[in-house]
């Protein structure tokens, strides 16, 4: 993929969609969803190329929940346009259903049902007769790593095993397109690290994928393109690299070994960066903005130890998806409770908690 | 992995009501595997209602004046046909809670984004539940007739009478679902699909004679869905307790009971069925 140095804008399309004027496997187009008062979505815009995979990335609240509840039928959007593999969400919705497969932020499957159980009753719920559903059941466990579980109760599973079984129910008409709801939320790194494979051949063979997540790291692993959405709005839309781009690329980071010598750390920052020097007292971290490489971070080293600064740590950061965020929103990918009225302050803690895991 | 690519065919859309006949199965078939892997459930539905058959004829018995005799063998007669129709009605709560649990584990979620049946997920729930209700009053029917209830008709009004306690309980059934699908959590489900029973149940004759209640609350009682089924119960079984009320449920029982019964499955079916379609866990 080519990394155009460009100035994308949400609103802005792909010069071959214009060309064709095809709309893309999903596509979405001034999405509106309130609840109440709370406008979950305020005109959502969204456009996936069959065949490749789009990274819904925002923090809880956003809206990437809403986004794909309006796209797989679950929710009526209050106004907008949604189409999914050709059909009109919204005038045919059972036909859409077809189509899609949908593996949602909890595994649903059935605890008291075994896996190929699961597998079968989704199948023949796909209207698949029974003995195709069976030998269909069969195929998915076998390629997901479940056969030697397949006639376990699923509550036996392990967690991973069980988003496994999930995804495998999603998967079992092999839909041109599907939905993933945050599919590793939950998983600890390993088991991640094979979803993500899972993924990713599911995705060499062609299907379609919008997948939301709120670990940066994971759209950068998996997504062609990324939309970044934030109170119900797409606020940026590009390749990991083209939104890296925007955020103004290299930065330097210094770790300090001594509290005191952070005034001088900070001086000697200054006269090399592009920007403000930004202060981390309690882990004695200044980052500046950049431009030069590892030229340049040579010079920094020098100019540090010329004044007697002993250091910990330092290095040349290309910025990560948080930093993406940051610059775009103004503030981090910070935490909002979903529902609202649940103890906000609980929750946040523990999804605090939950991402310091993830990384 | 080119297998999950290859395209699997899907029947094409046949005949709806084919298509919700059997999508209901396909649901009703997990349930039954659900309760046969959850056998502690289908104990507990059987223990209650035992224990308040053995309590209510022992405890109450013998105080109780039905028809002019406080005769301990009569109550226990009369009793039955009321404790059968309670027992059938509080598998609501099973249903609802079910339903509930359903949501919470995203599982309505994953139904509701598959090409099925729009009524087929509660549909099936509900059969799974009158096979256990069936199951409860088979268990309870050969308790009640150890501790000495009788039937003193054909055979043809006795099947009559379990006939619309089992219609009775499928009515209820989908008042549990609605509830299900209105409460956020299981728990609430089961305590809100309970709650509502005991005044049902008892502002009815099911356990006393409801001509000796104060007359508005006699008059409820007549009227009540509830007691319509025991009254009918009575009348084929040839128990005891037959109120001799001149309201029109109470004259014509059988009637009463069936219409009710129709009358509540197709209320609550329409709003529980209109309630899944924008189900929101």
């Amino acid at each position: 993929m080519t990394t155009i140095p460009t100035t994308t804008t949400p609103t802005t399309t792909n010069p071959e969609d214009v060309e064709t004027h095809m709309p893309g496997a999903i596509y979405a187009e001034g999405l509106v969803k309130t609840f109440g008062d709370v406008r979950a979505l305020d005109g959502v815009d969204l456009d996936v190329p069959e065949g490749t995979v789009l990274g819904l990335l925002g923090p809880n609240g956003a809206g990437k929940t809403t986004t794909v509840r309006c796209l797989t039928t679950l929710l009526r959007p209050d106004s907008g346009k949604a189409v999914v593999a050709g059909l009109d969400v919204l005038r045919h919705p059972n036909e859409v259903r077809r189509s899609i497969g949908l593996s949602g932020q909890f595994a649903a499957v059935d605890e008291y049902l075994t896996g190929r159980e699961n597998l079968q009753m989704v199948g023949q719920l796909y209207q698949m007769k029974a003995k195709e559903a069976k030998v269909r059941a069969d195929e998915l466990l076998e390629q997901f790593n479940l056969a030697d579980a397949a006639d376990r109760t699923a509550k036996t599973y392990s967690g991973g095993m069980r988003r496994r079984l999930d995804l495998a129910a999603a998967l079992v008409v092999s839909p041109p397109v599907m939905f993933m709801d945050e599919p590793t939320t939950g998983l600890d790194p390993r088991n991640r690290q094979q979803l993500w494979e899972v993924i990713k051949q599911l995705v060499s063979g062609g299907t379609t994928l919008l997948l939301t997540t709120q670990y940066l790291e994971e759209a950068d692993h998996l997504a062609h393109d990324i939309a970044v959405v934030d109170h119900g709005r797409v606020i940026a839309r590009g390749t990991s690299d083209q939104l890296k781009a925007r955020t103004g690329g290299e930065r330097v980071e210094v770790v300090v070994h001594d509290r005191e010598h952070i005034p001088t750390a900070a001086e000697v920052l200054a006269g090399f960066g592009k920007g403000d020097t930004s202060i981390e007292d309690h882990t004695r971290m200044l980052t500046v903005p950049v431009t030069g490489g590892a030229k340049l971070l040579a010079e920094v080293i020098r100019e540090l130890d010329a004044r007697g600064i002993e250091i910990d740590d330092i290095g040349l950061r290309r910025p990560t998806l948080d930093d993406v965020f940051l610059s775009l929103t103004g503030h981090v990918a910070e935490v909002k409770d979903e529902e609202p009225g649940a103890a906000a302050g609980a929750a946040a803690k523990d999804r605090r908690h939950k991402k310091e895991t993830a990384k | 992995m080119s297998a999950v690519t290859d395209a699997v065919r899907i029947a094409a859309p046949g005949n709806p009501v084919t298509q919700s006949v059997r999508d209901s199965l396909v649901v009703a078939k997990r349930n039954l595997i659900r309760m046969s892997r959850i056998p502690e459930m289908v104990i507990f539905g059987l223990i209650q209602p035992i224990m308040f058959v053995v309590l209510f004829s022992y405890v109450f018995g013998g105080s109780m004046n039905i028809g002019g005799t406080t005769d301990p063998a009569v109550y226990r007669e009369f009793l039955m046909a009321g404790i059968f129709a309670q027992t059938v009605t509080f598998a609501t709560a099973g249903a609802g809670a079910g339903i509930a649990d359903d949501m919470h584990k995203g599982l309505i979620d994953r139904f509701r984004s598959l090409p099925m049946a729009r009524g087929a997920v509660l549909t099936g729930r509900t059969l799974a539940d009158l096979v256990q209700t069936a199951l409860t009053l088979f268990v309870l029917a050969v308790v009640a007739l150890l501790v000495g209830w009788r039937t003193h008709t054909n055979f043809g009004e006795v099947l009559g009478a379990f006939g619309l306690l089992l219609l009775l309980g499928y009515a209820f059934t989908w008042v549990g679902a609605l509830i299900g699908l209105s409460v956020r959590t299981p728990e609430a489900a089961t305590s809100g699909g309970l709650i509502w029973l005991f005044p049902v149940t008892f502002i009815s004759n099911a356990f006393v004679d409801s001509s000796r209640m104060t007359p508005w609350l006699q008059h409820v009682a007549d009227w009540n869905p509830f007691s319509a089924t025991v009254q009918a119960c009575r009348v084929l079984f040839g128990n005891p307790g037959v109120s001799p009320s001149d309201a029109w449920p109470m004259e014509h029982p059988v009637w009463a009971s069936l219409i009710y019964s129709v009358l509540i499955i197709v209320i609550f079916r329409t709003l529980a069925v209109r309630k899944y379609r924008s189900a929101t866990a």
